[in-house]
């Protein structure tokens, strides 16, 4: 980082800057990155605080003065997340629950998306109207029903609870912005599949799916993230600590320290950075697409 | 499966040659087919979402309770007079619409001088980007842990740096404190979101064309001047959309207030006093009744919204 601040250095920010004698210029372009510089601490430094919390021992975690730098890093929180053997358990729930929605929603999503984006049917305004309204409804305001929903159908501490449950929030935002994606796409493509005598569903999964690739990985980034994050569901409708996500695990680790008085913070920011981390990563390697999938409906209203 | 697509497939490739006669038949099936495809969609929602929210109204008027085997009796409105003379819950909504007001006028300002700074062109603008999508990203569950770890009075960075600059001589209890939790819980929010505030106004002011701005500067306007006509203006769709979501988004709050305060009673949402009612107390009737509130209150915030969207239309 420290590299690309000094090569920024040298050129100017294009800020209207090119009539004002050069004094000034500097003046502001130091100001200007100064700006940046605050924006990029206060972005990074909490998780800078928990990377340093997680490698810090006991014994200097609950220490004033606060040290700011690690003086002698541990690995003895990351080890004891692990050797519990159930916070292994929620990443495996997580993941379990997260690529499960993820792929169903995609799956169920792509249908109607290619109904919605590509044929002209009567009835079609509507359900577009009740797809859009469902990407803003209150999780809160179903809870109860489906608190019942979910014993009624045997899966109460059940991962398949949570799966059924959060389709409620991915399924309508993934209908939603693939059939963006399929409207964008030019209507020659089929007329030329159908000139060559291909089905629509041939046209679909050999024409258009591949073509939908882009935005399917982008909706399909968004609908992880969002399952991954989930809480309420999670806390609501499991009970034992053997089907917990990571978030519930890592709510949970407050209590089970055995000391009341003392909670394991350093365990606990060794677990945050460990759930961060496949997220960071995900953001990093896909950030066009993300940063494209997140602000494509603003856009368009 | 087979039969009916083989037949649209002809009415579609006739259509190109000969255009008259199967224009109606065509239409049918296309319906027919887009029917098909929706049905899975459709099934879903109505399954996990449209039923479940009937079921909800229905019991806001009976005396349902959770898993009890027994059944509801209806009651009427009993449900709802209880609620209107219920204090807790109307703290709880005083709390939400609290940090609803701080949390998206303090996002929405910062989202808009952050989108403004990066949206100038500079070398490294794709790493504060990048940036950005981090505090995003991440469970909220784990940034309220992170956050709280930081507000700690005894061993909290943020104590230990206000007292090392001199600001302060007595560490804060920041979450413990009534007059200092709302601001620290809203802070989380705030440092969380405003990325994502950031990033859609953003996208926002990269499609107004760099023509107006050109076409401004040579008429004379300053800068403050372009701001104010040209930016505020062309990015008020932009503007709106981001409000409505945020602020759905914090009148529904639940997991940083339950992470940083558990169920403590002077600062539960809206979302926490419904969850506690119906999972805790296993109370459903009277659990429903506050989620059609909720519902309605959101209601409210939205269609007040959409109507001055559209006013601003016209």
């Amino acid at each position: 980082m420290a590299q690309a601040m000094s090569a920024t250095g040298a050129t100017a920010p294009r800020t209207a800057t090119a009539k004002r004698p050069k004094a000034s210029s500097v003046i502001m372009r130091v100001l200007f990155y100064a700006l940046v510089v605050i924006i990029i601490l206060y972005t990074l430094i909490p998780f800078y605080w928990a990377v340093r919390s997680s490698f810090t021992p006991s014994g200097d975690l609950f220490r004033t003065p606060v040290q700011y730098l690690p003086t002698n890093p541990t690995l003895e929180h990351y080890k004891a997340v692990f050797g519990t053997g159930l916070f292994r358990r929620a990443l495996v729930n997580s993941a379990i629950v997260a690529i499960s929605v993820t792929v169903l929603s995609l799956i169920v999503g792509a249908f109607a998306s290619y109904a919605l984006g590509r044929f002209r049917f009567r009835g079609r305004t509507p359900v577009l109207y009740l797809v859009l309204s469902m990407t803003m409804f209150p999780q809160i305001a179903v809870l109860g029903s489906l608190f019942q929903l979910v014993n009624s159908l045997r899966l109460f501490n059940k991962l398949p609870a949570l799966v059924l449950t959060y389709m409620i929030f991915t399924l309508p935002f993934t209908v939603w912005t693939l059939t963006n994606f399929f409207r964008a796409m030019p209507g020659e493509l089929e007329e030329a599949a159908y000139v060559d005598g291909a089905t629509p569903f041939q046209t679909f999964y050999k024409v258009l799916l591949p073509l939908a690739g882009p935005g399917m990985v982008t909706t399909g980034l968004l609908a992880f993230i969002s399952a991954w994050n989930e809480f309420l569901f999670a806390l609501s409708f499991t009970q034992t600590p053997d089907k917990r996500t990571v978030n519930l695990a890592i709510f949970y680790f407050s209590g089970s320290s055995g000391n009341a008085f003392e909670i394991p913070w350093g365990q606990i920011m060794a677990a945050t950075v460990i759930v961060t981390v496949p997220i960071v990563v995900l953001v990093l390697v896909f950030q066009r697409r993300i940063i494209a999938g997140l602000t494509a409906g603003a856009v368009k209203g | 499966m087979s039969q009916p697509i083989a037949e649209t497939q002809r009415a579609t490739a006739t259509e190109v040659s000969n255009q008259r006669r199967p224009g109606a038949t065509q239409r049918q099936q296309q319906t027919r087919l887009a029917w098909l495809l929706l049905l899975p969609t459709l099934a879903i929602v109505v399954f996990v979402a449209l039923y479940p929210l009937a079921q909800t109204i229905y019991q806001s008027f009976t005396d349902a309770r959770l898993a009890s085997g027994v059944a509801p009796k209806f009651i009427g409105l009993q449900n709802y007079s209880d609620l209107v003379r219920d204090l807790d819950f109307r703290r709880s909504i005083l709390v939400t619409l609290q940090f609803t007001l701080l949390t998206v006028v303090f996002e929405f300002l910062l989202g808009l001088g952050i989108a403004l700074v990066i949206n100038s062109a500079f070398k490294g603008r794709g790493v504060v980007r990048t940036a950005m999508l981090v505090p995003w990203a991440i469970p909220t569950v784990v940034s309220a842990q992170m956050w709280k770890w930081m507000y700690s009075d005894q061993y909290g960075v943020i104590n230990d740096f206000l007292g090392r600059i001199g600001l302060i001589d007595q560490p804060i209890a920041f979450i413990a404190q009534p007059n200092t939790s709302l601001a620290a819980i809203a802070a989380v929010d705030i440092w969380k979101t405003t990325p994502f505030v950031a990033l859609l106004l953003l996208a926002g002011l990269q499609v107004i064309p760099g023509e107006v701005y050109e076409a401004a500067r040579i008429d004379g306007a300053n800068a403050f001047q372009q701001f104010l006509r040209i930016t505020m203006p062309l990015l008020r769709p932009a503007i709106l959309v981001t409000l409505i979501f945020r602020t759905l988004d914090s009148l529904r709050v639940f997991d940083v207030f339950y992470v940083m305060f558990g169920a403590r009673q002077d600062t539960q949402t809206m979302a926490i006093y419904n969850q506690q009612n119906i999972v805790s107390f296993s109370d459903l009737g009277y659990g429903s009744a506050i989620s059609v509130a909720i519902f309605l209150i959101i209601g409210i915030f939205v269609v007040a919204y959409v109507t001055f969207l559209k006013v601003e239309e016209a």
